[in-house]
């Protein structure tokens, strides 16, 4: 038997040991992960093509009025006096009344240009991504209405919740200096 | 009127004959020639955040680190501690909303790593390892006044109540499941089960489901009476710090300079992590000793194994947190007739047309993973177990009053307690003055 300074020792050796090693595999966890990093940002982004228009969006979000938003491609407008995205289908008048919208906040601002054309502006500040006015505008009209996600709202959360509950995959990461997939011409290819 | 609902109705019937064509379509209506001036405006596209608080984010981490490790070690104040951990509640809670956190980064580091073409931001890096790294030389001081989880629990902390060793015990194998099984979901890409429970986040960004709200409720609720219900019952990333801190260079001591076994810290401690002197009662032959410590070490492996097997064999019921194999799964009992009606992501999938192959394929490499993972998972909670058992089989003889290492937050309420650092503050005025 050993006497206890001895054994003190010895433990002492150990633990220095130990804490050695533990502190040299933080270190080449740590480089191996920063190797990692190395790459590209990324930001989340919805694919317009492969959304459905299941209103998640709207509830899932951890920023509340949710990160997403409706957009505009206004190139791709036909400008109507009757939108799909903008009409409630069995509205009795084609006015601006909140009861002839289809939008739950009356997002969508309506301006006349010249006869007959219209043109529609979102207002961020109201819409909260619910994509009721991508489905009528992508089921009676030119698709030119489509959800993004918002850089200057999103909070980029590494698990997106909205991701997480999309069910048809439409939430990808996309590089940070390309962060959206925007339709009409300004698509990029 | 009638002319617009004239308008209307051939605007319909137009409208249906092309959904019919295509669903897709994107050119129903011509882009208008405009005569007057107008021009068409472009959508907006705002740039992502930049780096600038990831920066302030970390160097805040370190600043803070540094502090409290100083406070407990050096200037041995649980004012200052206080008062850093209030600063600590407003930036990392209130001001950041409690992301990126270290309690958090477990789950992205599991899944950098298992999963390739994951990319971990350099931040969550950090968060992750800056303070494992001062645990092991300082002990852990990131819970004493650093985690923005422990500081909203302690500042709402008035009365410690005592839990009783055993249940103690019991409920301190809770954070090795906890980090298990969210290492598990992580890496599997299932899901971030830390994030999606965190019970504090509700409070820093003052939203949530009702039940979160509940559960943020219950547990500021039950911290006034047990002090940090949360680090010591469930925290995942105290497990690790615990193991850190366990090895440490430094540690903060109950007293200044020599304990005299006065008893008067005994009580103190509101994570129960004073360890009282046990002298050497009556002393076993080491043959005993032995003996015990062998059979122990016979149980472990069949411990490990049994736990391994039984986590891996359940696979098809945990992989179901991954969405995929709760999707196949579903349309499995959809198709078999054992439930009636569809879900949104049934019926999407559907619309989608990916084959079901595919969809076969991708949850049967999934459920693999599970069980490879349960394998893993089972193994590291039955050596935990086992270990537990030789901790508290094992009889070590000590002196003095000292922290508990592994599970001592260095929360610094026991300084005061302590005669002989009365003693020292006295001095240490006397010279001052």
């Amino acid at each position: 038997m050993s006497n206890p300074t001895d054994q003190n020792k010895r433990r002492e050796f150990l633990r220095d040991g130990l804490r050695t090693a533990l502190g040299v595999g933080l270190g080449v966890l740590g480089g191996l992960l920063i190797g990692k990093s190395k790459k590209e940002e990324t930001v989340w982004q919805i694919d317009p093509d492969l959304c459905t228009q299941c209103e998640r969006c709207a509830d899932f979000c951890v920023v509340k009025p949710s990160a997403v938003k409706c957009v505009h491609a206004y190139d791709v407008c036909g400008y109507c006096e009757l939108c799909g995205g903008y009409n409630q289908p069995d509205a009795e008048e084609l006015d601006t009344a909140a009861e002839n919208q289809l939008c739950p906040t009356g997002a969508i601002k309506r301006t006349y240009v010249e006869d007959p054309y219209y043109e529609y502006t979102i207002d961020e500040e109201k819409c909260i991504g619910c994509a009721i006015c991508v489905k009528g505008c992508g089921a009676f009209g030119n698709g030119s209405l489509y959800l993004q996600v918002r850089h200057d709202r999103c909070v980029n959360c590494n698990d997106c919740a909205i991701a997480r509950a999309c069910p048809s995959d439409a939430f990808k990461r996309v590089p940070a200096s390309q962060p959206y997939l925007l339709r009409g011409i300004q698509r990029q290819s | 009127m009638s002319m617009i609902s004239n308008k209307r109705r051939i605007f319909l019937a137009i409208a249906l004959l092309l959904v019919a064509v295509s669903a897709l379509a994107q050119d129903r209506f011509p882009r208008p020639e405009f005569e007057s001036e107008y021009v068409r405006p472009t959508t907006t596209t705002p740039a992502p955040e930049t780096n600038t608080w990831a920066v302030v984010d970390v160097a805040a981490l370190v600043l803070a680190l540094s502090l409290a490790s100083f406070f407990a070690l050096k200037t041995r104040s649980r004012r200052q501690m206080f008062g850093l951990m209030a600063v600590s509640l407003l930036y990392f809670g209130f001001i950041r909303e409690g992301c990126v956190c270290s309690v958090g980064a477990i789950q992205n580091m599991a899944l950098a790593l298992f999963d390739k073409s994951t990319l971990l931001p350099w931040t969550v890096a950090a968060f992750f390892i800056i303070p494992l790294l001062f645990a092991l030389f300082f002990g852990r001081t990131f819970c004493a006044a650093v985690c923005p989880l422990g500081a909203a629990q302690d500042v709402v902390s008035v009365k410690h109540a005592r839990i009783p060793t055993w249940l103690g015990r019991v409920l301190g194998l809770i954070p090795y499941l906890y980090l298990g099984f969210s290492i598990l979901f992580a890496a599997t890409g299932s899901a971030f089960i830390i994030c999606k429970y965190d019970p504090f986040v509700t409070i820093f960004r003052f939203t949530g489901s009702f039940w979160m709200v509940m559960l943020a409720v219950g547990f500021i609720a039950l911290s006034v009476f047990v002090n940090r219900p949360y680090c010591r019952f469930l925290c995942p990333y105290g497990v690790l710090l615990g193991w850190m801190s366990q090895l440490s260079k430094h540690h903060l001591s109950i007293t200044p300079n020599d304990c005299i076994q006065c008893r008067l810290c005994e009580d103190v401690c509101p994570v129960d992590a004073i360890n009282k002197p046990l002298p050497d009662k009556a002393p076993e032959t080491r043959r005993s000793g032995m003996k015990r410590l062998s059979r122990l070490l016979i149980l472990l492996p069949a411990v490990a194994i049994l736990s391994g097997w039984a986590l891996a064999s359940t696979n098809g019921l945990l992989s179901r947190v991954h969405p995929k194999v709760a999707l196949e799964h579903r349309l499995h009992l959809e198709e078999s007739g054992q439930v009636t009606g569809t879900t949104l992501e049934t019926r999407t999938f559907k619309t989608m047309g990916i084959p079901r192959e595919d969809l076969k394929a991708e949850v049967a490499v999934i459920q693999n993973q599970y069980r490879v993972g349960g394998w893993i998972l089972g193994i590291f909670l039955g050596v935990v177990f086992v270990t537990q058992l030789i901790g508290l089989s094992v009889k070590r003889t000590r002196a003095d009053y000292e922290p508990n290492r592994s599970t001592c937050v260095s929360c610094g309420r026991c300084f005061l307690s302590c005669p002989k650092e009365h003693q020292r503050l006295k001095k240490e005025k006397d010279t001052l003055s």
